[in-house]
Parts: structure tokens; sequence; C-alpha cells
């Protein structure tokens, strides 16, 4: 790969046809140039977020003056913090739920054979590709008899009984770990919880937190689980609820909405720079590998 | 150690589908029992539900029209995202970065670039001396304007892509090359046969997910419409403008948690079990490579 590109480096800055260099500079033109539009829609929505509520009325699209004060009412006029707290609580405890549950099954499902293993994980399988629309209704009916539908609780709890995605993604990471090393650690006396503690998990970090971080965002992002459990108890509305109901409650205010919109996306965003590398390795391996 | 995975699976996925094709046998509003009336919810779907076969064409026209445009887009996104030799990770980032706005932000984000008074592309337009349309608040143009957003946010699939694309040998090109083949042979030849198992499994993958196309559709119907879409009167918002926007799985949920017709909705959603069960099986088929007994042989 490095080799590859070195090579075709040496080539485009010694050219030997004027042709290669025109192409060159046609494919930069066309990269840049999408690139700028892909980028241009975060930028507005900086700049109306930056405007005073008089400006985001009139046809401008530079605020003049500039002013943070949308963002200082985003956290004083509107539940915000609350908001914030609320997919956090959802975000972490179904994440943290996941792991606990999903890993064990992951390693019985990669390392052991056993009889309904094949049955077991096309379970799995169906269920992760399954639309939630097919199971919501009993589910639901289920969660509003235990008196829970209000809550996030009916979205946090099922964790504790694994994730079929995250079980499936975990199993391919722990598949990539040679059997050898947990052959080695059952010779030195250890039972299966013992190999998954001491081996495998140990070498599957980076797998482990690929899954946690798609799980993290899933939940942070969910809209449609939310919806159907806490629309009618604002109590316990994450920020996706929040931000989808604002303009319709507040008014047509851009500039506040353009600045709450700011805030949702930048912890996602943070996340990704410090677990790039994670993050983009798993999500060639869902598409890719096998 | 699979305890607590073969009771999640028991509860949230054997038990609800099982309950569902129940469910849609009975009259069930969650306050009295569920009353059997065999066929009559299918015959009404069948026959006499108003909306649910515009609902049903809406998600029609994502599934062939959104998913393809996404693919061919991504597709050649990661085609020239390979030939970039300089800063290559920049690319990569700033085409991703995207796909990771949540998606609410992200349709309130081109509901607000797209409104008609006040959004940055009309202003564009009017200093080219266009006059914009109506966007998300024009029925025949809501759908477009969400493919323009699901375009901006195809990311992830273009990284799937992109790998598939680094995966092809390179010397294939080069002997090629040598052998005088010219750009079109080498993509029908080398690349596409290498990708055509990522792309059909996007593909797939994509179609299940557009069966269920919901979030983006109902946020950009109520931030464009400003009506209530959450709480009390939820759904009343939904599809705007005109149902342009309505699609099946917003109309399964009206009449399931707006209504409380729990009994009609499960008939809906038994519907879209056999549509996307289409779909499952071709995936199962790629799938079954991975289960045990192929993995560990």
């Amino acid at each position: 790969m490095t080799a590859v590109g070195t090579r075709s480096a040496l080539r485009s800055t010694r050219p030997r046809h004027f042709g290669r260099v025109l192409n060159w500079i046609g494919q930069h033109v066309v990269l840049s140039g999408l690139a700028v539009l892909f980028l241009a829609p975060v930028v507005f929505v900086f700049l109306t977020s930056m405007m005073t509520s008089n400006q985001t009325l009139t046809a401008t699209i530079w605020p003049d003056p500039w002013t943070w004060d949308n963002y200082v009412r985003a956290f004083t006029q509107v539940p915000l913090v609350r908001w914030f707290a609320n997919s956090a609580t959802y975000a972490v405890l179904a994440t943290a739920f996941m792991l606990a549950s999903s890993i064990p099954a992951a390693y019985v499902l990669a390392r052991i054979r056993f009889r309904g293993a094949n049955i077991l994980f096309t379970a799995i399988i169906i269920a992760m590709l399954l639309p939630p629309q097919v199971t919501a209704v009993p589910i639901y009916v289920m969660w509003s008899k235990l008196g829970m539908t209000g809550t996030l609780l009916p979205l946090i709890l099922p964790n504790l009984l694994g994730d079929a995605f995250s079980i499936f993604l975990l199993r391919q990471f722990f598949l990539t770990i040679p059997s050898e090393y947990a052959d080695a650690a059952r010779i030195d006396g250890n039972g299966e919880w013992g190999v998954l503690a001491r081996v495998i998990i140990p070498m599957a970090k980076p797998g482990i937190a690929a899954t946690a971080i798609f799980m993290f965002f899933n939940s942070w992002n969910d809209y449609y689980g939310p919806l159907l459990y806490t629309s009618e108890n604002e109590q316990w509305w994450p920020v996706a609820i929040g931000l989808a109901s604002f303009r319709s409650s507040h008014g047509g205010d851009w500039g506040i909405t353009m600045a709450i919109t700011m805030l949702v996306m930048v912890p996602v965003v943070i996340i990704f720079f410090f677990a790039q590398r994670t993050f983009v390795e798993g999500i060639a391996l869902t598409g890719v590998k096998g | 150690m699979l305890a607590p995975a073969v009771l999640g699976l028991a509860l949230f996925f054997v038990y609800p589908l099982l309950a569902s094709i129940y469910y849609s046998f009975t009259r069930y509003n969650l306050v009295s029992d569920p009353q059997w009336i065999g066929l009559r919810n299918y015959q009404y779907l069948f026959a006499d539900d108003p909306n649910v076969w515009q609902a049903a064409g809406n998600t029609l026209w994502f599934v062939a029209v959104m998913v393809p445009v996404k693919l061919v887009f991504a597709f050649a996104i990661a085609g020239l995202l390979t030939r970039a030799k300089t800063a290559t990770g920049l690319w990569r980032t700033l085409y991703y970065l995207p796909a990771l706005v949540p998606p609410v932000a992200s349709v309130v984000t081109f509901v607000f670039l797209f409104n008609p008074g006040t959004g940055p592309v009309n202003l564009i337009l009017k200093a080219f001396g266009i006059d914009g349309p109506l966007w998300f608040n024009d029925p025949a143009l809501a759908k477009p304007s969400l493919l323009l957003l699901g375009i901006w946010v195809t990311g992830d699939v273009m990284i799937i892509f992109l790998a598939g694309l680094l995966d092809v040998p390179r010397d294939l090109y080069e002997a090629s090359g040598l052998d005088g083949a010219n750009g079109v042979q080498k993509l029908w030849y080398i690349t596409l046969p290498t990708i055509v198992p990522v792309l059909l499994f996007s593909l797939v993958t994509g179609i299940i997910a557009a069966l269920q196309f919901f979030t983006e559709a109902s946020v950009a119907s109520s931030v464009a419409s400003g009506k209530v879409s959450i709480g009390e009167g939820a759904g009343a918002g939904f599809g705007y403008p005109e149902n342009s926007l309505l699609t099946y799985t917003q109309w399964l949920y009206i009449r399931g948690f707006s209504n409380y017709q729990l009994g009609y909705a499960s008939a809906l959603a038994v519907l879209l079990f056999v549509v996307a069960a289409v779909f499952l099986t071709l995936l199962l088929r790629r799938f079954s490579a991975f289960t045990p007994d192929e993995a560990t042989r």
C-alpha cells in the first residue's frame, strides 16, 4: 500500500505525459469542489447560529454582528441540559449493558462448538436485520403492562439480554484471535470465564471499542425508540426528540434551532476524532470481511 | 454465558414475531383484551385503508430511487478517493463526516438550508437570478429534497466501497494496462467483479433500511410544517406536505401508537415482515458463510 503510494506520487511529480497532469488536476478539482459542497451545510448552520434573532428572519448569509446569544438562550430557555442528560443516560447504560451481556455470548458463538449453534446464530442474524417495526406492537404491549412506557427503560433494559448486531460484530472480531491463545490459557487451568477475561477481552480491545462506539452512536441518535416510548413524557426526552420538536413548539426561530443543532453534532464528532481508526475499521468489517 | 442472549432472543424476537401474527387477527386497543376478528384487518388493509397505498408508494420511491442513487454516488466518490494520492486521510474524513451527524440534526439542517424564505440555497439561487422552489414544502419536491440529504450522509457506504476497492489487487490493473485495456474495460473486467459482492450486500441492506424509512421523513415533515408530531396528537404532522412524505412505517406508527389500533398495526407489521423477508433470505444466503459450522471448519 505505502509502496504503491510513493511510486504513484513520484510518477505525478515527474509526469511522462501531459495528459496525466490534466487528469490529476481534474480529479482534485472534482474532489475539492464536492468537499466544499459537503462541508457547506455545517458552515451555514454555524453562521446562522451566530446571528441575532432579527437577522435570521432576513435574507442574509453572513452574521453581522456575531453573537453567542443563541447558545446562551439554548441553555437558559430550553431544557437542553436535561435532554443531553437523558441522551447520555440512554447511550451510556445501553452500551454498558450491551457489553456485559453480548461479550460472553459472542465468545461462545466464536469459540465453542455446541448443538444448535447454527440455529442460534441464524436467529441472531435475522433479529439483527429485521425492521424493528415488525415486532414493535407486542414489545410495546409488554412494557406497557409493566408500566414502563413513558420512560427510556424499554430502550435500555433489553440490552441486558444481548444486542443482536453487537453479538454478531463482536463474534467476527473474536474469530480473528488465533484459538491457540485460548487453548494455552485453558491448559493453565482457566475456565471459560477466565479465558474470556484474561485472553479474549485484552486481545479484542479494538473490536470491543468499535462495537461499543456503534452502540453508543445508535442510542444517541435513536429517534424511533424514544418517540415510541417517551413522547408523552417530556421528562425523559432525549436530545433527538427535543430538537425535532423544537421548531413546532418554539415558533420559527432558526438561530436558536441552529445553535442546538450544532451542539447535538459536537459530541459525536469529538468521539469520532478520538476513535477514528477503530470506527472506520469497524464499518469496513461490517460490510466486507468474511 | 449464552443464557441472557437466548432469553433476549426469545423475549424480544421470537415471541413478538409470533405475537404480531396473532394480534393481526384481532381487534386490540391495549385497554380491553384482544378480540378475534379473523381476516378483517387484512380485508381493510387491502380494500379500504385510505392511506396505506400512498404510504407504501412513498416507501417504494425511497427503495427504488434513493437506494440506487446513494449507491452510485458512494461508489463514484469511493472511486475518486482511491485516485487521491495526497492527504488521503483528510479526504476520507471530509466525505465521511456528514454520515456522523445525528439523523435528526441532519434533517433539521437540510430543512433550514432549503427553507424557501431565508434558506441559503434559495438565497444563492436568487443571486444567480433563479427563483428557488419550495423544496420541503412542495409535495412534488419533498422526496427529492430528502434524496439530497441521503446523498449527503452516504459516507458509511462509501467507506465500505473504498475498503472493497482497495482490496482489488493493484497488479491486475498494471497487467491489463500493459495488455492495452482502457479505463472502461478495467472498470468492467477487474473492478466490478471484485466488488460485486460488496455492492450486492450494500444494495440489500440499503433496501431493508429503506423499507423502514421513518426518522428522516417524519422529522422533515414536522420541522418544515412547524406542526407537532410528538407528544399529544403525535402523528398529526406526519406526511407533510400533502402526505408526500408519509411512509409505510409512519402509517403503522399512526395506526398503532396514535390511534391504538394495535391489531390493525400488527397486520401492517406482518405485511412489512413478508416484504422484508424476501430481502432477508437473499442476505441470509450470504451470511450462511458466517455460521459456526462454516467458520470453524
